[in-house]
């Protein structure tokens, strides 16, 4: 075990070291943040003065080796519009997003677990093909209309939800979230259903497969013939086996949800870190694109780490060839 | 003789497919004395299977069991609800399947899966559960029984999980096991020793056996009866010394010259020309008149149940001259 994390860990070093050439090459091709937040009428030694206060007049290999003296020191550079360091600026936003992101995927799978059983329970019912129906327009309907339409809908027409922002926070054993106010949830309700939504879609077809695949084992007959009652061999017998392929999807998709909640936070206005770095790329915020980066690389890296652990916990043919080994 | 443990009369399981009614079982009729043993002989797809997943009420849609009875314990099973008919699998009646490779759920341990067993049908507590659950280990012969009831299925060797599945029938005394070939998927050693024990357990606590296979040499080192399915009906039943030693239908006289033998050495093994037919598109009349060397413009008729002596019955027109009528 502790070798496949340490090789684990090794291979996450290497992505990082990639990407962070990648991006840093990639942001200073694209162009000279200098120009974008410099004010136009600045003459030529204030324009110089604020290049060598950044660092940018250096050659870009140069710059790029600061860089990395500076991270192995755990200094991921300054952002060159707010001019705190970029770390703060992300952690800041995190639990915003975390928040959301930790909402929408247990919506996922607390509504799409049970409509997907039923669905595979069931196949031919008219409940299960109108979930199936249902589950389309999750996939294919964009994000971003969706937001716009629950706006419109619960915020605008019914006046039920605010529309934008996060609300009141309450901090409750060391953690601030705003789960834990009637107002924050409020908030909160749009947003995560709205990012939910493509989860649901996804997990109740995980699900449906699963069931119906698992329905025709001979594992399920001789239950069955054991005299279980029907309750027991779904819920214990083919649940267990449904979740080995939730649980690896579900955990790949919570880093997705994480880096990618960009378009609901942009719609809602959540101040979490998607609008950050969509904000951050607009300006050219060098620092604060290569920190947030890094950061969503690492959380992969974490993600995939427990599900591996999950993963063999709920299959113990996995652990069992992991000792071999 | 004893009052029989199970009689089924005129039983009729239809599969209502798209292609029409698929007759897997047609008016099949037999019985079982306690501590006996009845070998259901036939190639694949003789609805010899159908057969025993009916009287344990598991046959799944489109099929259905349509007409006949099943006469258990002064009851007709196949009138009974779900329910109650769950109340009667694993505690009254067991079956054991084909593939033990299959029946057993891979990502429960073998303790869950036997203590659930007992469970399902008794209030008794884990510790007492368990403790029955490792004398029916220790009873078919699994070294170590305490340990093992921790292990998972993937741990244990194929003969092994088959033991496994029936020390799981024998956890609740039953009075009738259906073993749907399970020694098929065995070595012949393994083979030897499990039905080996299964006629010690029959003899010793007079449960009685419907044993299915297609294997000849089985049923005759282990039954008492023997009933020969052809495309869907009992051909031809009686003692197993009877009917092996002097077939009285054409279709047993042309399995018993399928099996190879130390007496025919260097010959070559006869065989029945041709294939079953569709049971969407029997002949009329006798369904093994196209493969039969005797067939003649009487076999269009059905043939009449013809009885021997010592109670033997073959359904032919034309019954060989080694049985006695």
């Amino acid at each position: 075990m502790s070798v496949f994390i340490i090789r684990r860990l090794m291979q996450s070093g290497a992505v990082l070291v990639v990407m962070s050439l990648i991006v840093f090459f990639g942001v200073y091709a694209i162009g000279d943040p200098i120009e974008i937040f410099i004010s136009p009428e600045a003459d030529q030694i204030e324009r110089e003065r604020a290049k060598v206060a950044l660092g940018l007049d250096r050659p870009v290999w140069a710059q790029y080796f600061a860089f990395v003296e500076a991270a192995l020191g755990g200094d991921l550079g300054r952002s060159f519009v707010f001019n705190i360091p970029s770390m703060t600026l992300i952690l800041q936003r995190m639990p915003a997003t975390l928040e959301l992101a930790l909402s929408a995927l247990a919506l996922g799978i607390v509504v799409g677990l049970p409509l997907g059983m039923y669905a595979g329970y069931r196949p031919n019912s008219i409940g299960a093909k109108a979930i199936m129906a249902g589950s389309i327009l999750g996939f294919s309907l964009p994000t971003f209309w969706v937001g716009l339409m629950l706006i419109m809908i619960f915020a605008v027409d019914l006046g039920w939800l605010p529309s934008t922002g996060r609300g009141e926070t309450a901090t409750w054993f060391g953690m601030t979230s705003s789960v834990f106010t009637v107002d924050g949830l409020r908030h909160l309700a749009m947003p995560a259903l709205n990012l939910a939504l493509f989860k649901i879609s996804l997990i109740i077809r995980l699900a449906r497969a699963g069931m119906r695949e698992n329905m025709l084992m001979d594992y399920v007959r001789f239950a069955r013939a054991k005299g279980l009652p029907m309750r027991r061999v779904v819920m214990v017998h083919v649940f267990k086996n449904i979740m080995i392929p939730v649980v690896t999807v579900v955990g790949l998709e919570l880093g997705s949800t994480i880096a990618f909640a960009v378009v609901t936070e942009s719609i809602f206005a959540w101040p979490g870190m998607g609008k950050l770095i969509i904000d951050s790329i607009q300006r050219l915020d060098r620092p604060v694109i290569v920190a947030y980066l890094c950061i969503i690389v690492l959380m992969f890296v974490i993600i995939n780490l427990v599900v591996d652990i999950l993963y063999s916990v709920l299959d113990p043919r996995v652990r069992l060839s992991e000792a071999r080994n | 003789m004893a009052e029989p443990t199970l009689v089924v009369e005129d039983l009729r399981t239809w599969f209502h497919t798209r292609a029409g009614i698929v007759k897997a079982v047609d008016g099949v009729s037999f019985s079982v004395a306690p501590g006996r043993i009845m070998g259901l002989v036939g190639e694949s797809g003789s609805g010899k299977s159908v057969t025993g997943f009916s009287i344990m009420g598991l046959i799944d849609p489109p099929g259905r069991v349509v007409s006949g009875r099943i006469l258990f314990g002064g009851r007709d099973l196949a009138t009974l609800a779900d329910d109650e008919m769950r109340h009667i699998r694993g505690r009254r009646v067991a079956m054991i399947f084909q593939d033990p490779m299959m029946t057993l759920n891979p990502v429960l341990r073998i303790d869950t899966q036997m203590i659930e067993a007992v469970q399902a049908h008794e209030r008794v507590g884990r510790e007492e559960a368990r403790r029955r659950a490792r004398d029916a280990l220790g009873q078919v012969g699994i070294p170590s029984p305490e340990e093992r009831l921790s292990a998972y299925p993937h741990q244990f060797s194929g003969g092994m999980r088959q033991r496994v599945a029936i020390a799981i029938a024998l956890l609740n005394r039953v009075e009738l096991i259906i073993a749907d070939e399970p020694t098929t998927a065995l070595d012949v050693t393994i083979q030897g020793q499990i039905l080996f024990e299964m006629q010690r357990l029959a003899r010793e606590t007079g449960t009685a056996l419907v044993w299915i296979t297609h294997d000849l040499s089985v049923v005759a080192s282990l039954a008492d009866e023997v009933c020969v399915m052809y495309a869907g009906r009992i051909v031809e039943r009686g003692g197993v010394d009877d009917v092996l030693d002097r077939p009285a239908h054409p279709y047993t006289a042309g399995l018993i010259g399928s099996v190879p033998s130390r007496n025919q050495r260097g010959r070559p093994l006869q065989q029945i020309p041709g294939v079953m037919p569709s049971l969407l598109a029997l002949p009329t009349g006798c369904s093994f008149r196209p493969r039969c060397a005797y067939a003649d413009g009487a076999c269009t008729e059905d043939p009449p149940l013809h009885d021997f002596a010592g109670g033997r019955q073959a359904r032919c027109a034309h019954p060989l001259s080694g049985a006695t009528p």
